[in-house]
């Protein structure tokens, strides 16, 4: 067996592991002001982020805030566009707003790239990972998710009520992820673990974040190493492998993107089936249309993704300047709310409201530019295979208890606790059209 | 009419593959593409308008003609 050195634990050096970078105090508690005191960690933003962006659009558009070392909230589609199509002016050196703003030796890279990449050489990066995430090349997983699915909904049986985000949404990008990556699908509870580590733990103290983004790489170099023994054809076996300009990849850049895809693909996916299964849950008229016509799903899909985006991305400032009427400065974040460019009146018609037979829908769930999510055609498989396996089987559902759901903190929003009264399942169809 | 893709603003949100399959497809990226010389065909026509009208990026580019 050829000896990988790339591997070697002292060679890993990644992101928040990195000695440098700048520490800002960390600042929690009620907001004074969301116009210049927001944070999006504060529960009454996680509980309903919409009515607090819509007053801001009308009144800043642009809100600031001095916590996490001083951040910009732009709620305007206008502004979150310009910003994240102008990679010259804002890097995405880091994605995840936090206390801790990575040293800036670390662009263009970043420490998970493509993500946290900025040209040049982020296009090189992204060019590896892109055939692995066409639609094309997804709809290879498609059959396996569906049986997922629906034994999930199997598992139902006999219970009147089921937690929708805990015992089905979660599960289903998990499964497929570990898939994808070729890690033991038993797993699935530590990658929630490391997706709750690395976004929800923002306000913790920096040695005891560093602790725990410590445990995800080495869980990640474990698998390296498992597929240096024993390579297989997934995507750590393919990233181990891969060649950028004539040279095998640093490690770091094996480990980061193995990193991302984990993060990435798990609570954004979980956050979008949960969301949209709240949403029919609550809206009668919207289910009991989808249940009778299947066909407009991709429609409403599209919907359920501009009105209930999951995903906040952040950039950094480059340089000092004057910026659509405010004054940023090097080094500021920027909260980059595609939830909130999706509910401007300026860009869509009845911007507050569910149209489930939207047809004009020009959305940025799944951001705009050069970091168009890589993994959105998977999550509109994952998404829509969910969705259709458990309307076909629980075509009636409400709420058990409005009070008892609860969303995710931070910069991807979803349910995480969604009790919902279903009845008794539907049998199993004994006709199955892609088994 | 004719339909076009801008490259240059393409980013592979796949939108118009996934509306109007007939008159687009998606390249081994993930990019949209254009087979052929791009002609609609009458009856594909609210196809390329509804494919144009939720492109993310505004990359894509009809034509009419005559």
């Amino acid at each position: 067996m050829a000896i990988d050195d790339r591997f070697t634990r002292d060679s890993q050096e990644t992101g928040e592991r990195e000695v440098t970078g700048t520490r800002s105090e960390i600042i929690t508690g009620p907001v004074r002001d969301w116009a210049t005191d927001f944070s999006h960690l504060e529960p009454e933003w996680s509980a309903d982020p919409y009515p607090i962006q819509d007053d801001l659009r009308q009144r800043c558009p642009i809100a600031r805030t001095e916590r996490f070392g001083g951040a910009w909230l732009p709620t305007r589609h206008e502004d979150v566009a310009a910003i994240a199509h102008d990679t010259e002016r804002f890097s995405s050196r880091s994605v995840i707003l936090s206390n801790f703003r990575p040293p800036r030796e670390l662009a263009p890279v970043g420490g998970s790239p493509p993500i946290s990449s900025d040209p040049p050489f982020h296009h090189d990066a992204r060019k590896l990972l892109l055939p692995a995430f066409t639609k094309k090349a997804l709809a290879r997983y498609e059959p396996a998710t569906r049986a997922f699915c629906r034994s999930l909904i199997d598992s139902f049986a006999g219970r009147a009520v089921v937690d929708a985000a805990q015992d089905y949404a979660q599960h289903i990008p998990m499964r497929v992820i570990a898939d994808m990556l070729g890690f033991p699908p038993q797993d699935g509870p530590r990658f929630r673990e490391f997706v709750e580590d690395l976004l929800e733990g923002i306000n913790l103290p920096p040695d005891e974040r560093v602790e725990r983004v410590s445990r995800m790489f080495d869980y990640l170099l474990e698998q390296v190493h498992d597929h240096l023994d024993e390579p297989r054809d997934d995507l750590t076996t393919y990233l181990i492998n891969a060649e950028l300009y004539g040279r095998k990849l640093d490690p770091s850049v094996v480990t980061g993107a193995m990193a991302l895809l984990l993060i990435a693909g798990i609570d954004t996916s979980w956050s979008a089936i949960g969301a949209s299964l709240w949403h029919l849950a609550k809206t009668p008229a919207d289910r009991e249309r989808l249940v009778a016509e299947p066909g407009r799903l991709p429609t409403a899909m599209e919907e359920l993704l501009r009105a209930y985006a999951p995903v906040t991305m952040a950039r950094l400032v480059k340089e000092d300047m004057h910026w659509h009427g405010v004054e940023m400065k090097a080094e500021d974040w920027i909260l980059l709310s595609f939830p909130a460019a999706n509910r401007d009146p300026a860009q869509f018609d009845r911007a507050h409201e569910v149209v489930i037979d939207r047809e004009v829908n020009r959305h940025a769930a799944f951001g705009l530019g050069i970091h168009r999510c890589l993994g959105s055609h998977l999550a509109r498989m994952e998404l829509r295979v969910a969705l259709e396996a458990w309307l076909e089987r629980i075509p009636a559902f409400t709420l058990d208890d409005p009070g008892a759901v609860t969303w995710s903190a931070g910069q991807v929003r979803g349910p995480r606790t969604l009790p919902l009264r279903i009845g008794r399942p539907l049998a199993p169809s004994p006709v199955s059209h892609d088994a | 009419m004719k339909v076009e893709i801008d490259p240059g603003l393409c980013q592979g949100h796949g939108r118009c593959y996934g509306l109007a399959p007939a008159l687009f497809r998606e390249d081994d990226e993930g990019y949209g593409q254009v087979p052929g010389d791009g002609v609609v065909p009458p009856e594909a026509e609210r196809d390329a308008r509804l494919a144009a009208l939720n492109c993310p990026e505004h990359a894509i580019e009809l034509a009419e003609e005559g």
